[in-house]
């Protein structure tokens, strides 16, 4: 017996004594949730991913989107999430794919940490009127430097510097690919950051020749795929970056439906028109640490050792060591992606159930790559799940050098997160290679809104730092004593190496 | 608050406590009588090879056995005597001061140690972290601590400052206020010949502490000055920066600052900030550190704590209020504001 459709999940209205009738609704859903019916609009709920652009496009707020209650019978174990993937499973026999970040409700260790603010005896500094530095530099620092006395009686540096990424704020934007997200959103997303003097990722969908005039702020991307990636793609590219793992999808490739590979992503990727690109989860010249550093070491060297380069992984259970093996792998940054790292397709089971948070992450490859004398020496960016200036703050302070955003810098182009983006009909014109829903996203008022979200954080950021008394970010970093923990248990404290609140 | 008060006599010659213990008491609003403490220069020209180990015991039983076990085991005690004290009506003995004239024997010490001072270091590191009760505060070669809990004439009284004599003496009045007084927490902040005297509270701590840390450094005095100690033992005697530079690590120009310097003076600069951005001291300070052979003063990058030096002679002074100088000195040949994070530094002529 058929096991029949589960319930919709969200409830479209429309209050017709509201409606003018425009048809912008129509229009605007890619999903195709409206259509007219004489003098009126009649929404279909069950295509509903609410995505919200209806509700934003309407110019008469005439409709109305909500969460439909649970109207199965009620059990604490057996949800209804539990029980619609079973039907869809029994109906499919497929893998359950989702987008964006974990949806499970764990604990987030971010707001259970809470930050410290001076009074009396160490006064707060103010940011309006006193210096506050956020300059970064993102890459290997020596040990220690040599200098020695010039004839004038100066010093003259007798170290060198190997290359670094300057930023000017601790925040970038981690790689979504040409291909996962739109040209336009990508312009926008550069342009962004080439104003706020930043950098982002172009993952591994190669670097479309749109976006060369920013490339000076990209950082290039070599995944398992190895799309896109020629020695001009190298050339151009700020900085390297070696993805083996993503924190939303641990220990899997990705995969890119032949659907979205038109004509430009195929040129870009370099694959043929509609095939699909599939990434596998290893790279097939990498199963030790030994073939890491030759990838690394041939990577600097096609690019004669004028670039730093970075090794991505997800946050797994044995993260700390991994970290420190490829920090000894003449790699420049280890960047480390938590498991609220969103993505534009994942298996469900994994976007929710492996991986662990960036903020353990952070705080165990800090400890040992301290441990063995050689934190100073290589940066570590942190990633998945930062949502707002206060994460990016303890991020630092549990010992990250910077953090790279993604689902946050979507939300300031319009995202809505309704986890649709694998099925490539983005009605905000982000995730999707439609070019009707692509043009809706313009990339310079897109770009103003990134740029306004990294300029507010970091003002918040140089005030969180000014109430601690603290004007230069060096000083935050890994500055643990800036933290207490509340309501986190003894043994995560320990992990992280924060005090209990009240101590 | 807190007040320092430095001196260094540049030609060598010698000066009795007497007036350093004035200058200080000076600066009694800057302290609350939860801690005082000297240092001077020139303390034991009798055993000058030696390294002087100051140590405060609880008891004279386990802890002085324990340590004693450690110090024979590395090294050599040519002499050892407790401090003579003369209790002071509020000022009671709740420790027992002892000192050692120790040489160590580096051969015996393995993984990375390279000489005497690594073999010293690791030594303080074992027992201030392993022995219960005892805690070796001071361990330069002819230097000497003297510190407790009390007002500076007190604890002056107390160890009889004025029957010592140095080239360099450093005094400091304590005001704690995110640690509770007591005697290993009160300053001078001694490591090898390196002393620091410190008015202000480190924001960055919780980053300095990690990074020393990191080089094998154990933190125990549960104060933020004794990092500065150790910080300025890594850049000065293990990284070889010139101390002006190892400043310029621990109080940097600001980035705007060196983007306006001539090209090769921006990339050693941008190198310090970028090789010792984990040295970086934030928060509002004013430190006075003192070596064999000098005295150097220096603020924090904004200059929230009071800083002032002064010349007479061969004489120099750095403190944290004139007032305190001309205590010792009621003329001077000149006196000046240091500007921020710049720092003052007084050389033996030697
Ligand atoms: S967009 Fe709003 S006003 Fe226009 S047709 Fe749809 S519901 Fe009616
Ligand atoms: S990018 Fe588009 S499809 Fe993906 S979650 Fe955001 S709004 Fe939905």
């Amino acid at each position: 017996m058929s096991i029949g459709s589960v319930p919709v999940k969200f409830k479209v209205t429309i209050d017709n004594d509201r409606c003018m009738l425009c048809e912008r609704c129509i229009e605007n859903c890619s999903y195709g949730v409206f259509r007219r019916e004489g003098q009126k609009i009649v929404p279909d709920s069950r295509k509903c991913t609410a995505c919200h652009r209806c509700v934003a496009m309407c110019p008469r707020d005439a409709i109305d989107l909500e969460e439909k209650p649970n109207d199965y019978r009620s059990h604490p174990l057996w949800t209804r999430e539990a029980r619609e993937a079973i039907y869809n499973q029994a109906k499919s026999g497929k893998i359950i794919l989702s987008g964006m970040g974990n949806a499970l409700d764990y604990p987030i260790i971010f707001d259970r940490l809470v930050l410290d603010a001076c009074q009396v005896t160490n006064p707060s500094i103010d940011p309006l009127r006193e210096p506050m530095e956020l300059r970064t530099y993102i890459g290997k620092k020596p040990e220690r430097i040599n200098i020695k006395k010039n004839n004038s009686g100066d010093y003259d540096l007798n170290t060198e510097i190997a290359p670094n990424l300057k930023l000017e704020t601790p925040v970038m934007i981690g790689h979504m690919s040409y291909g996962a997200i739109s040209l336009n959103a990508q312009k926008a997303l550069a342009k962004a950051v080439s104003s706020v003097g930043t950098f982002m990722g172009t993952g591994e969908g190669g670097l479309h020749k749109d976006l060369y005039p920013y490339q000076s702020n990209m950082i290039v991307q070599v995944a398992s795929g190895r799309f896109g990636v020629d020695i001009n793609y190298l050339e151009r590219g700020a900085a390297i970056e070696i993805k083996i793992g993503q924190g939303a999808k641990p220990g899997i490739g990705g995969h890119l439906p032949g659907e979205k590979v038109a004509e430009d992503v195929s040129k870009t990727r370099m694959i043929p028109l509609h095939s699909d690109a599939i990434s596998p989860a290893p790279h097939h010249d990498i199963y030790s640490i030994e073939d890491l550093v030759q990838l690394v070491r041939s990577l600097k060297e096609a690019t004669e050792w004028k670039k730093p380069v970075f090794v991505k992984i997800a946050a797994v259970h044995n993260v700390a060591a991994i970290a420190a093996g490829i920090a000894r792998s003449s790699a420049d940054a280890v960047v480390i992606d938590g498991f609220k790292g969103g993505t534009g397709a994942a298996p469900r089971v994994f976007r929710d159930h492996v991986g662990m948070p960036v903020e353990v992450a952070i705080a165990t490859v800090d400890k040992i790559l301290r441990e063995q004398g050689i934190r100073n020496e290589v940066s570590v960016i942190a990633s998945g799940g930062i949502r707002d200036s206060a994460d990016v703050t303890k991020a630092v302070a549990l010992g990250a050098d910077a953090v790279y955003i993604g689902t946050a810098a979507l939300i300031a182009m319009g995202c809505r997160v309704c986890g649709s983006c694998y099925r490539g009909l983005c009605p905000w014109g982000i995730a999707t290679q439609r070019p009707e829903l692509v043009s809706r996203l313009n990339p310079d008022e897109a770009a103003v809104n990134v740029a306004n979200l990294i300029n507010g954080w970091t003002l918040e950021l140089a005030e969180l730092m000014g109430a601690a008394g603290i004007n230069s970010i060096e000083s935050l970093r890994g500055n643990r004593d800036r933290l207490r923990g509340y309501m986190l248990d003894e043994g995560i404290l320990d992990v992280l190496d924060v005090k209990m609140i009240g101590a | 608050m807190c007040g320092i008060i430095s001196v260094i006599d540049r030609s060598g010659s010698s000066m009795d406590g007497g007036a350093i213990k004035k200058a200080l008491a000076q600066m009694n609003e800057r302290g609350n009588g939860e801690g005082a403490g000297y240092a001077v220069y020139g303390a034991y020209p009798d055993y000058k090879e030696y390294y002087a180990l100051h140590v405060f015991y609880d008891n004279l039983a386990e802890s002085k056995t324990a340590v004693e076990a450690i110090l024979e085991k590395w090294g050599h005690i040519e002499h050892s005597e407790e401090i003579p004290t003369y209790e002071q009506s509020r000022l009671k003995k709740t420790q027992i001061p002892w000192r050692y004239f120790f040489r160590p024997d580096a051969s015996l010490i393995s993984g990375g140690i390279s000489g005497e001072k690594d073999a010293v270091i690791r030594i303080i590191n074992t027992v201030n972290t392993s022995v219960n009760g005892a805690l070796i505060f001071s361990s330069g070669k002819d230097v000497g601590i003297f510190k407790a809990s009390g007002w500076p004439e007190e604890v002056a009284d107390f160890y009889r400052i004025e029957d010592y004599e140095g080239y360099i003496w450093l005094g400091h009045n304590r005001y704690p206020t995110n640690t509770g007084g007591w005697w290993g927490g009160a300053h001078p902040f001694n490591l090898l010949d390196c002393s620091v005297v410190h008015n202000g509270e480190i924001t960055s701590y919780g980053t300095n502490v990690r990074y020393i840390e990191s080089f094998g450094y154990k933190c125990t005095m549960l104060t933020d000055t004794e990092v500065v100690a150790y910080l300025l033992d890594l850049l000065g005697r293990k990284h070889e920066l010139p101390v002006d530079l190892a400043v310029k690590a621990l109080a940097p120009p600001f980035w705007d600052e060196i983007d306006r310097m001539d090209i090769s003076k921006k990339e050693l600069y941008t190198a310090l900030r970028m090789a010792y951005g984990s040295a970086l001291m934030n928060g509002p300070f004013a430190i006075v550190v003192a070596n064999s052979d000098s005295i150097m003063g220096f603020t924090d990058r904004i200059k929230l704590r009071p800083m002032v030096a002064a010349e007479y002679g061969d004489r120099m002074y750095i403190s944290s209020e004139e007032a305190a100088i001309r205590t010792m000195e009621p003329v001077l040949d000149s006196v000046w504001m240091p500007t921020a994070g710049e720092p003052v530094i007084g050389r033996l002529r030697r």
